[in-house]
């Protein structure tokens, strides 16, 4: 296995950027998830990795060699695709070896990396089948089989779950994981589903609109978002923000907030001190909100959805907008209407520049 | 299925009567053109089969019963004509697929001002057998022909050469259908998923091995189109022979249609022209069947 590294790659079409000045290195036997919106351009950087895309500006390289200009067939790295791209008139087991047979691998030593490879994943039954003959989940394990039958540099995977149903896609999750374990494999892995990102990935790399966001452990892409675009993309229900002025009291800075004021814990106070801000978006994960009695935001409470193990509360503050509290469902919920007040700790609390979105944090 | 079946238990009889006669009144224009043009002229084809033409008009004409069809099958003629038939078949299905897919392979690159070479590559769609002919009847013609200007001079003549003139009827059915073939075959290029020939690619094959081992195969039930259609086509030609050859020289171009043609109009012997016909009619419905067999086996394809 190998580490891929992109260093300031750009892909322009026909005047549009799809990337943006991407550098980027997933290590070796690293699980990296490429995550973004649709249309945020991660496919295309994983198709440029692949080589079915060149970039328009930058380098690619797959371990110490530069690939710009090799050919995909020749840059020996796997792909599975969405719609695992099966062959259609080939049974399960040609399928399987057409990376083998295209690389002149000797048929004993073919049959045997197949059947290893069928093997491990649970194909050996199903060899003779054709690809319409199968489930969602058994095409799906064929593509991956194809993938880790030639033991390939890398492996960059575009969205392979999201053709399976809730169930088996939780399944196959841990499978993949277990997979990439058991083969040291380097892997990108490129999604839209952050529960995906966060239960599979060594590291997140969080893209939008082409401009990478934030590279980093998942449990730190989601404690500390890098600006207001993860913030609100990682997390279901996404982290409330709001936006408030900052006002001087008793010596500290307090955010004045439709409804009440929130202080700022003093290292975050300085930094915006430092940095000349009179606005800020202040952003609360919902678990990290609760119902207090004298202090607080007022807010009322507008809907309330149970989930079995949790609630989520849904309250409007008092211009309008709109901030769900997560609770747990044994404690004691408000009714629709009733009026609340809404309290944080002061250092739950996220603090990002509204002009430049990013975030603010203390001296430390 | 199973609605249906429990739906005829149902139902009573005097309905079910009703709905076969609303049935009836649907098929009826249909029938009414199939039958005036189609099934009339068939069994009143093999019933003249029948009856031998006397050899000069006015006298009457004689029942043989199958007589005719064993003469006129076992003649040493027929045997000539259908050689000549299935000849040109092979000369003109073949190449003219592996050009129309040729074709159709260079005008599916994604290129700046490809719709002009698409336009020019199936404008003989638009193009009549006469034009064809007029064509490259000029183009063989020993005086002011491009050919025998650029040396290919035979004696005799292209066109009346028994080595040739096959063959050069076959080059001008195969320029005025190549079209026809090119459109098919894009149209089937653009079946194949992009996402196919990326997976190859990333799987190592080069171009002439995706071509081979992923195109082709999913080509195939188009392919198998083209050859079933193609041979129809060229079992029934008949413009570019009467323009070009008028089925010689020495009958080297003679092919069922024209055999018939020449029996009919200028022999005037209808009986005779019956038997090929029908035996006509059979050469191509065997043909169209083993497509619609072929085509109700053909796997469907999923991706």
């Amino acid at each position: 296995m190998a580490r891929v590294v992109l260093e300031h790659v750009t892909k322009r079409f026909d005047g549009t950027t799809a990337i943006d000045d991407l550098s980027l290195e997933i290590h070796d036997e690293e699980f990296l998830v490429l995550l973004g919106p649709s249309g945020c351009g991660k496919s295309t950087a994983l198709r440029m990795i692949a080589g079915l895309e060149s970039p328009t500006e930058g380098t690619i390289s797959i371990g110490e060699r530069v690939v710009n200009d090799v050919e995909a067939k020749n840059r020996d790295i796997a792909m599975v695709f969405q719609s695992y791209a099966l062959y259609p008139h080939m049974t399960v087991r040609r399928n399987i070896e057409f990376p083998l047979r295209s690389r002149r691998v000797a048929p004993t030593e073919r049959d045997q990396l197949v059947s290893d490879a069928a093997e491990s994943l649970g194909l050996a039954p199903l060899l003779d089948r054709k690809p319409a003959q199968l489930s969602g989940g058994q095409r799906q394990r064929v593509a991956l089989a194809r993938a880790i039958v030639r033991r390939p540099e890398a492996f960059l995977m575009d969205e392979p779950l999201s053709n399976l149903d809730a169930k088996l896609r939780v399944q196959t999750r841990a499978e993949l994981v277990e997979l990439q374990r058991r083969l040291s494999a380097t892997v990108l892995y490129v999604t839209h589903d952050q529960v995906e990102a966060m239960t599979m990935g060594h590291r997140i790399a969080v893209l939008d609109t082409g401009v990478l966001q934030q590279v980093a452990p998942p449990q730190e892409v989601y404690a500390r978002p890098a600006n207001l675009f993860v913030a609100r993309f990682i997390g279901s229900p996404p982290m409330n923000t709001v936006e408030g002025r900052i006002k001087r009291a008793d010596g500290a800075l307090v955010v004045e907030l439709p409804g009440g004021h929130a202080p700022l814990p003093p290292p975050i106070a300085r930094a915006v001190a430092a940095r000349n801000l009179d606005q800020v978006v202040l952003g609360a994960r919902p678990e990290d909100l609760r119902f207090g009695r004298e202090d607080g935001v007022t807010a009322s409470v507008t809907a309330v959805e149970s989930l079995g193990h949790e609630c989520h509360v849904a309250c409007r503050l008092d211009d309008g907008q709109l901030v769900i509290v997560r609770q747990r469902s044994q404690a004691d919920v408000p009714k629709p209407d009733e009026k609340v007040r809404l309290v944080a700790a002061p250092e739950v609390l996220h603090v990002f520049d509204p002009t430049t979105g990013s975030r603010v944090d203390g001296d430390t | 299925m199973t609605a249906a079946i429990s739906d005829d238990r149902v139902v009573s009889k005097s309905t079910r009567r009703k709905e076969r006669g609303l049935a009836l009144l649907f098929l009826a224009p249909s029938l009414l053109v199939f039958g005036v043009f189609v099934f009339y002229p068939l069994i009143h084809n093999a019933y003249l089969g029948f009856y031998r033409t006397p050899p000069f008009p006015g006298l009457p004409k004689t029942y043989v019963g199958l007589d005719q069809y064993k003469d006129v099958l076992t003649s040493s003629d027929f045997f000539d004509s259908l050689k000549t038939t299935v000849l040109f078949a092979v000369m003109t299905v073949p190449v003219g697929i592996a050009l129309g897919l040729a074709l159709a392979v260079l005008a599916h690159q994604q290129l700046r001002g490809i719709g002009i070479y698409r336009t020019f590559f199936s404008s003989t769609v638009a193009t009549s057998v006469a034009v064809a002919a007029v064509i490259f009847g000029t183009l063989m013609n020993p005086q002011v022909g491009l050919l025998p200007w650029l040396g290919v001079n035979p004696h005799p003549p292209i066109l009346q050469n028994p080595t040739w003139a096959l063959p050069a009827v076959a080059v001008t059915t195969i320029w005025q259908t190549l079209g026809l073939t090119f459109i098919l075959m894009s149209a089937g290029l653009q079946t194949v998923p992009d996402e196919l020939l990326e997976a190859a690619r990333v799987d190592g094959a080069g171009a002439w091995a995706r071509f081979w081992h992923v195109t082709l195969p999913l080509l195939s039930p188009t392919i198998f189109f083209a050859v079933v259609i193609g041979t129809i086509f060229a079992f029934q030609t008949f413009g570019q022979i009467d323009l070009l050859t008028q089925g010689g020289p020495l009958n080297k171009t003679n092919v069922l249609t024209y055999f018939i043609y020449t029996e009919l109009i200028q022999n005037s012997n209808e009986g005779k022209a019956a038997v090929l016909a029908i035996a006509l009619f059979l050469l191509t419905l065997l043909l169209a069947l083993a497509q619609i067999r072929f085509l109700e086996r053909r796997v469907t394809y999923e991706r």
